[in-house]
């Protein structure tokens, strides 16, 4: 510790060292620096953009408050949907997801079939872009004539989120098994434990904490993409948007939609990366 | 008859160059001598036939080329091309000079792009699917029916306003999307304009039916088809005399009356 430190911990004054004066004058250079260039960046789009020879028409299209103030209480009403599509398809996702891991996990000869499948299932939907699978199983599935309410579009766009999305969430926990030594499989045997034991006690512990930034991000994405559920009929805030967009034919209501999503979201990831840093810091 | 539309064509141009004057549309379109026209990708029966504008066939197609022949156009210097509603709002340079896609008039959509005069004046439509298409054509018994409707159209707000269903309607992208949302019986009846859900009911959805229309004067939101073009466009007078003049002249009739004739005797929808 310097002695200027310790002299401010004591609660006196000594005079600063010479390194320390210097370190000070570095410190508050990088800061005007710093600022300085952030300010510069700044002003340039504020003063650039406005300059280009569309920007009145785009602000016109893009930015417009009247229209943003008009539509921003409809689509955050329209926002509800997302949310509650997403809560009940997040548990249902974790749930596949961890099974088909597990799956894939198989060691039993008599269960190589699962194996398969697991491999099998995660090939398929982790292949297909969403939108696609959404299509298909949201107006495939019901067309085989199933009688209401079972045609829903609730129901089977929650079937192809959660299909897609457990094929994702089921690799990453897969990784997070496999991540854990075999030797504690290994030692977890020797002390008696049976495989569904060591699975249960020994090993999903620590996979699933290990894993748990990964889903994170998982989340924020499937968050995002519940929005692909508007294709086939619920109007949640995309749609929404789509809506106003095209009765007014002005696209600030995207921009609104983007905000609310972007106040749910960035948190989120920031929540996610401050996960991941613990989980460095814990490792190393 | 493309030969009579040229020589036509090709007459009035001649014509307007001997008395010295010039063509309304000169300098104002984006290719000069030429009409950019856009339509939707695909474009639909009956307003596109075939999806095939270039053939004229279809009341929009139809509709384009006598405007052009009005303008003193000939048919070959008409170029079609393709564009979704959104790039047809969208600010910055347009690739059309007009657009033509069942694109309704509304106040809100003028204060960001042009319309030209109406060219027609649509009746919105019930069409209903199975056990739905027997329902009386009365607000009351709509209401309860579970609806959908294409999501850029002014069907939503008529939908919502006039119908007040009591479940939330579905909305899709496209009657292509409707279309598959009906037919695996999601939902009981959507509102198309006339010429569309009695196609849709032939051709398309089996076992569907319109089951009425709306007076135009019932509705706040008056259906009437423009030509959109860019804010400001300076060739919205020269689209505007031309259509005023074929509709002066009869033209814009006969051409209803050719590919839109079947759309009386669907029954008015009751309070």
């Amino acid at each position: 510790m310097a002695l200027a430190d310790e002299g401010a911990r004591r609660g006196q004054k000594l005079p600063r060292t010479r390194r320390q004066i210097y370190e000070d004058r570095i410190r508050r250079r990088s800061l005007l620096i710093a600022g300085a260039s952030t300010a510069a960046v700044f002003a340039a789009i504020i003063v650039l953009v406005p300059m280009a020879p569309g920007w009145e028409k785009v602000a016109r299209s893009f930015f417009n408050g009247d229209v943003f103030a008009r539509t921003f209480p409809g689509l955050l009403d329209a926002f509800l949907q997302n949310l509650m599509i997403f809560a009940w398809s997040a548990p249902l996702i974790a749930v596949l997801g961890l099974g088909v891991a597990l799956m894939r996990d198989a060691r039993s000869p008599v269960l190589f079939p699962l194996r398969i499948f697991g491999a099998a299932y995660t090939d398929v939907f982790r292949g297909l872009p969403v939108i696609l699978t959404v299509y298909l199983i949201g107006f495939g599935i019901p067309g085989l004539g199933l009688p209401r309410p079972w045609n829903s579009p609730y129901i089977w766009g929650t079937v192809a989120l959660v299909l897609t999305y457990s094929a994702y969430v089921a690799e990453i926990f897969r990784g997070g098994i496999e991540s854990v030594h075999t030797s504690q499989r290994a030692a977890a045997q020797s002390l008696g434990l049976s495989d569904r034991d060591t699975m249960r006690y020994v090993i999903l512990p620590q996979a699933i904490r290990r894993v748990i930034p990964a889903q994170m991000n998982m989340l924020i994405a499937l968050q995002k993409d519940v929005a692909l559920l508007s294709f086939i009929g619920p109007v949640e805030i995309f749609r929404q948007a789509g809506v106003y967009k095209s009765l007014l034919a002005n696209f600030t209501p995207y921009v609104g939609a983007a905000l609310i999503f972007l106040a749910i979201t960035i948190p989120a990831t920031r929540y996610a990366d401050y996960l991941i840093s613990k989980q460095a810091r814990e490792r190393s | 008859m493309k030969f009579l539309a040229i020589t036509t064509a090709l007459t009035l141009t001649a014509t307007t160059a001997l008395a010295g004057g010039h063509a309304c549309y000169e300098g104002k379109t984006i290719t000069e001598g030429k009409l950019t026209v856009a339509t939707g990708n695909p474009a639909y029966f009956p307003w596109v036939m075939d999806d095939n504008p270039q053939s004229g066939m279809g009341f929009e197609a139809a509709v384009a080329y006598a405007v052009a022949e009005e303008m003193g156009l000939a048919a070959e210097d008409v170029v079609w091309v393709r564009t979704s509603f959104d790039e047809a709002i969208q600010p910055g340079a347009k690739n059309f000079d007009v657009n033509i896609q069942q694109y309704s008039i509304t106040a809100e959509r003028d204060m960001m792009v042009d319309f030209s005069a109406p060219y027609y004046s649509a009746a919105m439509a019930v069409l209903a699917v199975g056990p739905a298409s027997s329902t009386p054509a009365e607000l009351g018994a709509l209401r309860d029916l579970q609806w959908g409707a294409v999501g850029t159209t002014t069907a939503v707000p008529k939908l919502l306003e006039t119908i007040e269903p009591t479940s939330q309607p579905l909305l899709y992208g496209d009657n292509a999307d409707v279309t598959a949302a009906m037919q695996a019986g999601q939902i009981d009846a959507a509102l198309f304009d006339l010429p569309t859900a009695l196609f849709l009911s032939a051709v398309v959805i089996e076992d569907s039916q319109v089951i009425g229309q709306f007076p135009a004067d019932r509705t706040e939101i008056p259906d009437q088809f423009g030509m959109l073009m860019e804010e400001g466009n300076a060739l919205k007078e020269c689209v505007d005399a031309a259509l005023a003049a074929i509709t002066e002249s009869g033209q814009l009739a006969d051409i209803e009356a050719q590919w839109l004739q079947d759309t009386t005797g669907v029954p008015l929808i009751a309070e």
